[in-house]
């Protein structure tokens, strides 16, 4: 096994650890603003694994890997992809087609629960988004080990 | 020769290009095909049918949702081929 790329720079840590929290919550913003304003799925995911890409430079993987496995993001990837799926199949069961959000039993109107629906989607992009990017950059940058 | 080959249609498809620009319409032209074909529906259905205030968050999610789903199923699979080709070994 290689040597843990750590550094002892300080700047990057103290940085790092006043900006992670902020980045991460500025791409939960961005995930759930995604029906109001600018933001969505793709956007969010992005945000949020460049906070875990970030915290890895600083921290070193093996701080990053106690909080997201290898395990653990697979596992979120395929979630992401199930959740977006999911609300099409749900879409059926309500009596619909694949992904018409209108007949979701989420709100009082079809444009309603389509809203819910939308976020629904946006939710499980940014969840597979994230994991993807958080996976990719493990494997190019130490190997999947 | 190949080089000049090369260069003389690279020259014929630039002009080629270049002949078709002056039919384009205007740069925000409100009578453009473009925006008279379905954009009408999506900026008044955006908020009415599918209740988001974001258009362009209506597009990619609801009026375009299959292909947003192949696009999610292709970020994940890439992701799974890097995995392959890159991680050797399974833990």
């Amino acid at each position: 096994m290689k040597p843990e790329p750590e550094t002892n720079d300080i700047i990057l840590r103290t940085g790092a650890s006043i900006m992670v929290p902020l980045i991460l919550l500025w791409g939960l913003y961005v995930l759930i603003h995604g029906a109001l304003g600018p933001g969505g799925g793709f956007q969010a995911g992005v945000i949020l694994a460049a906070g875990f890409i970030l915290y890895t430079a600083a921290f070193g993987l093996g701080e990053t890997k106690k909080i997201l496995t290898m395990k653990r993001v697979l596992l979120l990837a395929s979630t992401g992809l199930l959740i977006y799926a999911g609300v099409g199949v749900l879409a059926i069961i309500s009596g619909g087609s694949f992904l018409e959000y209108g007949v979701l039993p989420l709100g009082h109107s079809p444009a309603e629960s389509s809203k819910y629906g939308i976020e629904m989607v946006e939710v499980g992009i940014g969840l597979t988004v994230m994991a993807i990017m958080v996976s990719i950059f493990y494997d190019i940058a130490f190997n999947g080990e | 020769m190949r080089r000049y080959l090369a260069v003389l249609s690279c020259a014929l498809f630039w002009a080629i290009l270049v002949y078709g620009v002056p039919d384009l319409p205007d740069l925000g032209d409100p009578d453009a095909p473009s925006h008279k074909h379905v954009v009408p529906e999506y900026i008044e259905g955006s908020y009415k049918e599918a209740g988001v205030t974001n258009i362009v968050t209506a597009i990619l999610a609801n009026y375009r949702g299959y292909d947003t789903l192949g696009e999610t199923t292709v970020i994940f699979t890439a992701g799974i081929t890097v995995m392959l080709l890159i991680r050797r070994k399974w833990k």
